[in-house]
C-alpha cells in the first residue's frame, strides 16, 4: 500500500496525568484509533482514524481525553481549502464518488438566523403561557375550502387528517439507514408527545407496529417493505420523490447493512445492496404521481391522508401546485440542508435551495392558485430549534420535520460519518455491539424531552406575539422582520426589513 | 388618500344600541353614550353606524364616499355612472365645529347596480357591489367608500365622537340600531378613513383592539378575492364575516366559534355531535381564527352580534331593558343613556352577543 496523502483532519489530545489506561476508549472506538501501547505501557491514538465523535470524551472517566482540529494547515489559501485538497486526495486513492454523512455543512447563508420575531407591547398585552391557554394543536390532511352541511343539517365528515400536539414530526429516517433502537426511541417517544415519526424507506419493523398511529410510512422509489399491511399500520402515507441531501439521485443502502432484521423488514435478500432508483419507474409525469396518489387512497380506503415529499429545487412551486391538484393532502418539502445517512458530497453541497425561500414561494404560489386551504405544508431540512420552527410557521408553512436535530437528542455528535456504518452511539449503524449502545428506554425520554422543550418555548413565543393559538401564526408573515438581506430577497420571503 | 397603513393599532371605545321591536330614535342618545368615554379616545377618529335612516330609499344601495379633491370626485362618480343606476348624488350634510378640520368631500349616491353590466358579470348583486367598493377602495387614489349597504350609513371622520356627531348632525337621523366608536390610535393619525365603522354591504363593524392574527387572516381572506392590502384589522374582521356568513351560507353561531374559537380543552368537553362540529370549524376556518385583545360590534340590519376574543382582553358590557339592547366598552356609557336597565352583564371571552330585531332569526 503506498503512502496515505492526507493529514490527518483530527489530533487526539490526551492529559497524561489524568490517563488510568482504563482501555475504556479503545473498546468504545468502533474507527480504532485508541490503542494500548505496551512498549511504552500507555495509551496512544491513530490520529488519522478519528472521526471526531466524541464517544471517548464522553466515555473517558477521568476526562483525560479532548479532540480538536488538527493543527496542521495547508499554506492559506481561501480557493484551494483544505476540504477541497482532502476531497481530491481522496478520490485520487480511490476513484470513486465523494460520500458525505448529514447535511450541506457548507458556509452559505442560513436564512432563518436573518429572519426575527415580534413581540408586544403596551397596545396588544402578551400572554403569558403559565397563565393563558396555549394552543399547538395541528392538523394535517386536505380540508375543504368552505365547511358543508348535508341535508340534515349535519356536518359532513372532513378529509382524514392526523393531529399533532406540536407542529413538529420527525423526520423520514429508514431502518436501514439509522438502528433500531433509535428507530424505537423517535417512535415511542412520537407516541407518547402525540406528533408524527416517519419510517423512511425501510419498511415497519414488527416491534414498531405499536405506535401505527404516530406513524407515517413512506413508499420510496424502492418501494422497500411496501405491502398492503404496512400501508394500513400507520397513520399516513408519504410518497418520497426527493430528499432535500440529494435531490435527483435516489438511495443507496449497501449489503452489509443488510442483515436479517432489515432483510426481513424490507423484504430483500440477505446481504444484499438496497437500491431506490432516483426516479419512481411509474412516475415520470405529474399525471403518473396522480395515479399513484389515488392507488395508495384506493388501497386504503381513503381513510389515510397521503403526503408527497419533494426536494427544495428551482421550480418548487409550480412542482407543489401540481402536486396539489394531482390529490395530495399534505406537501413536504425538504430544503437544501437536509441531512441524510450517505449522499455524493457534490450533490449534498450543491443541489437544491433553502428551504425558507422555498417555502415563502410555494406558500405564496398555493395562495394564489387558492390551494393553500385544501394542502397542509410540511418543511424539514435543517430546523434547529425552537424558533426555526416559529419562523417556518410564520413563513406559511402547517408543520416541520427534524430529523438531524431528533438523532442529536439521542447522542449524535455530527461527526457527519454515518456512511462508514461505524457509529459509535448505536445511531447510524447496524453493528449489535454498536447498536446496544443506544438504550431505546433512555432514547426515547430524551427525543422527548426535546419536542416538550420546543413545545415550551414555542408557546412563549407565541404568547410574546399575544398568539394564543398556533393557526394564527401560520402564514402570518407581519410576525417576521428581515435583517442583512436585500430587497429581492425580503421580496422573495414576502417580509419587511426590521425598522419598517 | 395619506397615512393608509396596513395595521392601524389603537386603543378605543365601542357603544351600541338596538330596539328590537325596529323603533327608531335619533342619533343624541349614541352620541351621548359615546361620549361619556371621552378618555378611551384621543381626538384621532370617531364614528357612527345607523341603520334605517333612508326609509324612503331602503330598496337602493346608500354608497358614502370620501374625496380628497374633486379629481378623484370625477373619477370614481365616472366609474359609479358606468356600473350603477344613480338615483341620488348629493352632498351628505354636515356643520361646522370648530375643532374638526381638513374634512374630505363628503358625498352619498342612491344606487342600483347598472342592468346590463350585472348580468354580464354573473354576480349576485351582493357580491357586485361588494367588488366595486373594493375596486374603489384599492384602486383610486384620493377616494374612500365609507359605506354601501341598503337602509344605513356611515359618519365618520378625525375628531372625538361626539364632536363627529355633532358634525354630521346626528340627531337628525332616526334609526333602530346605532353603533360607535372613539378612537386611541397610536401611530400616525389624521386618516379620515381610518376612522371606524368600517363597512362593506350591510356590515358594519366598530373594534376596540389589536388583532395580532392579522397576517394569517388578511391573507387567508386574499384567496377568496377579498383585497386587504390597504385596510385596516378592523376592516379584515368585517371580510371575515362577510365571507363565511354571505359567501359561504354558515350559520351565525359558526361564524362565531370559527372567529372566537372554543380552547382544545373546552372542546374535549363537548358532547360528540357538538364536538365535532367545533372540531371541524377550527380545522377547516383555522386562518379565520381572531387572535389578540378585541371586542367588536358587527352591526347589520337585523341587528347587531357583539363579541370579545377568547380569553377576554379587552372590556364588554350588555345591558337590557323591555324594547333595547344596549352594548358599550363601560357600563357607565350604558348607564348614561339608560339609568336603570333590567340586567348587566359582562359576556364570557368568544361568547357571542345577538341582538336581533324582533322576527328575525338571523343575522344574515
Amino acid at each position: 500500500m503506498s503512502l496515505n496523502y492526507r493529514c490527518p483532519e483530527f489530533l487526539v489530545e490526551r492529559v497524561e496525568s489524568n490517563c488510568i489506561e482504563c482501555q475504556a476508549c479503545e473498546r468504545q472506538c468502533a474507527n480504532e484509533v485508541h490503542f494500548y501501547d505496551q512498549d511504552f505501557e500507555k495509551m496512544r491514538a491513530k490520529d488519522e482514524n478519528c472521526v471526531n465523535c466524541h464517544r471517548c470524551v464522553v466515555i473517558c472517566p477521568t476526562n483525560a481525553i479532548g479532540i480538536r482540529k488538527h493543527p496542521s494547515e495547508y499554506k492559506e489559501n481561501h480557493n484551494w481549502t483544505a476540504g477541497m485538497i482532502n476531497n481530491i486526495q481522496k478520490q485520487a486513492e480511490s476513484g470513486g464518488v465523494l460520500l458525505s454523512g448529514m447535511g450541506n455543512p457548507t458556509k452559505k447563508k442560513i436564512y432563518w438566523d436573518h429572519l426575527l420575531l415580534n413581540a408586544s407591547q403596551v397596545t396588544n398585552p402578551s400572554i403569558d403561557p403559565l397563565r393563558e391557554p396555549m394552543e399547538l394543536k395541528t392538523f394535517l390532511g386536505r380540508k375543504p375550502s368552505k365547511l358543508e352541511f348535508d341535508e340534515e343539517e349535519q356536518i359532513k365528515d372532513l378529509p382524514p387528517q392526523l393531529e399533532l400536539s406540536a407542529p413538529i414530526m420527525f423526520g423520514a429516517m429508514s431502518f436501514g439507514s439509522i438502528s433500531i433502537n433509535a428507530c424505537k426511541s423517535l417512535a415511542r417517544a412520537a407516541s407518547e408527545v402525540g406528533i408524527i415519526y416517519n419510517t423512511g424507506e425501510g419498511g415497519l419493523h414488527e416491534d414498531l407496529r405499536q405506535y401505527g398511529e404516530n406513524t407515517m410510512v413512506q413508499v420510496a422509489s424502492g418501494r422497500f417493505g411496501v405491502n398492503q399491511d404496512y400501508l394500513e399500520a400507520g397513520a399516513g402515507i408519504e410518497i418520497k420523490i426527493g430528499q432535500g441531501a440529494k435531490p435527483g439521485i435516489g438511495g443507496h443502502l449497501p449489503g452489509e447493512k443488510v442483515g436479517p432484521e432489515v432483510s426481513k423488514t424490507r423484504m430483500i435478500p440477505e446481504g444484499t445492496d438496497a437500491l431506490s432508483p432516483a426516479p419512481h419507474h411509474d412516475i415520470y409525469s405529474i399525471e403518473d404521481l396522480r395515479q399513484l396518489i389515488y392507488a395508495l387512497k384506493e388501497a386504503t380506503d381513503y381513510q389515510k391522508p397521503v403526503s408527497v415529499k419533494i426536494s427544495a429545487v428551482h421550480n418548487s412551486a409550480a412542482i407543489a401546485s401540481g402536486i396539489a391538484t394531482a390529490g395530495a393532502d399534505i406537501i413536504t418539502i425538504d430544503g437544501y440542508r437536509g441531512g441524510t445517512g450517505a449522499a455524493p458530497t457534490m450533490i449534498r453541497d450543491n443541489v437544491g435551495i433553502p428551504i425558507e425561500l422555498a417555502l415563502a414561494a410555494v406558500d405564496d404560489r398555493l395562495r394564489e392558485e387558492g390551494l393553500r386551504n385544501q394542502v397542509s405544508l410540511v418543511v424539514s431540512g435543517s430546523v434547529r430549534n425552537s424558533a426555526d420552527v416559529v419562523k417556518a410557521i410564520a413563513l406559511g408553512a402547517d408543520a416541520v420535520y427534524i430529523a438531524s436535530a431528533a438523532l442529536i437528542s439521542l447522542g449524535c455528535h455530527m461527526c457527519q460519518s454515518c456512511y462508514t456504518g461505524k457509529c459509535n452511539w448505536g445511531i447510524a449503524t447496524q453493528e449489535p455491539e454498536l447498536v446496544k449502545r443506544l438504550n431505546p428506554e433512555v432514547g426515547f425520554e430524551r427525543a422527548k424531552n426535546l419536542i416538550e422543550g420546543w413545545a415550551h418555548e414555542i408557546k412563549e413565543m407565541l404568547g410574546g406575539m399575544g398568539i394564543n393559538a398556533l393557526e394564527s401564526l401560520r402564514g402570518n408573515r407581519l410576525m417576521l422582520r428581515g435583517i442583512d438581506l436585500t430587497d429581492r430577497e425580503l421580496e422573495i420571503l414576502g417580509v419587511k426589513l426590521a425598522g419598517e | 388618500m395619506v397615512n393608509r397603513q396596513e395595521k392601524v393599532l389603537s386603543g378605543c371605545a365601542i357603544s351600541g344600541i338596538l330596539n328590537r321591536k325596529g323603533k327608531k330614535f335619533s342619533g343624541r342618545e349614541i352620541i351621548d353614550s359615546i361620549a361619556l368615554m371621552h378618555d378611551r379616545s384621543n381626538g384621532m377618529g370617531g364614528g357612527f353606524a345607523a341603520y334605517g335612516i333612508y326609509p324612503e330609499r331602503k330598496d337602493e344601495y346608500a354608497i358614502h364616499l370620501f374625496y380628497d379633491d374633486l379629481e378623484a370626485k370625477n373619477k370614481v362618480e365616472k366609474f359609479l355612472n358606468c356600473h350603477f343606476d344613480i338615483s341620488v348624488g348629493e352632498v351628505v350634510p354636515t356643520r361646522e365645529i370648530s375643532s374638526i378640520e381638513d374634512s374630505p368631500l363628503i358625498w352619498r349616491y342612491f344606487s342600483k347596480p347598472e342592468e346590463q353590466k350585472l348580468s354580464a358579470s354573473g354576480l349576485e348583486e351582493d357580491e357586485y357591489v361588494a367588488q366595486c367598493v373594493m375596486n374603489i377602495n384599492s384602486d383610486y387614489q384620493g377616494a374612500f367608500v365609507v359605506s354601501s349597504g341598503k337602509n344605513m350609513g356611515v359618519f365618520k371622520g378625525v375628531g372625538y365622537p361626539e364632536e363627529i356627531g355633532e358634525f354630521y348632525k346626528l340627531e337628525e337621523y332616526e334609526a333602530y340600531l346605532w353603533t360607535a366608536h372613539g378612537r386611541f390610535p397610536t401611530n400616525t393619525p389624521g386618516w379620515w378613513g381610518g376612522a371606524h365603522p368600517f363597512t362593506l354591504l350591510d356590515w358594519s363593524i366598530v373594534h376596540n383592539g389589536e388583532i395580532s392574527s392579522y397576517g394569517a387572516n388578511k391573507r387567508y381572506l386574499e384567496m377568496f378575492g377579498y383585497k386587504c392590502s390597504m385596510m385596516t384589522d378592523t376592516e379584515a374582521i368585517t371580510y371575515l364575516f362577510d365571507l363565511m356568513l354571505r359567501k359561504h351560507d354558515l350559520p351565525l353561531e359558526v361564524a362565531v366559534k370559527a372567529v372566537a374559537a372554543p380552547l382544545w380543552s373546552e372542546i374535549e368537553r363537548m358532547e360528540v355531535e357538538e364536538q365535532q362540529l367545533v372540531k371541524s370549524i377550527r380545522q377547516v376556518y383555522s386562518s379565520a381564527l381572531l387572535n389578540g385583545p378585541f371586542s367588536i360590534i358587527l352591526g347589520h340590519q337585523n341587528g347587531f352580534i357583539a363579541l370579545n376574543d377568547r380569553i377576554k382582553l379587552r372590556p364588554l358590557v350588555v345591558a337590557e331593558d323591555e324594547e333595547r339592547i344596549y352594548v358599550a366598552s363601560e357600563e357607565s356609557a350604558i348607564r348614561e343613556i339608560c339609568a336603570d336597565p333590567d340586567k348587566v352583564w359582562s359576556p364570557r371571552g368568544g361568547e357571542a352577543v345577538i341582538g336581533l330585531l324582533e322576527g328575525r332569526s338571523e343575522i344574515e
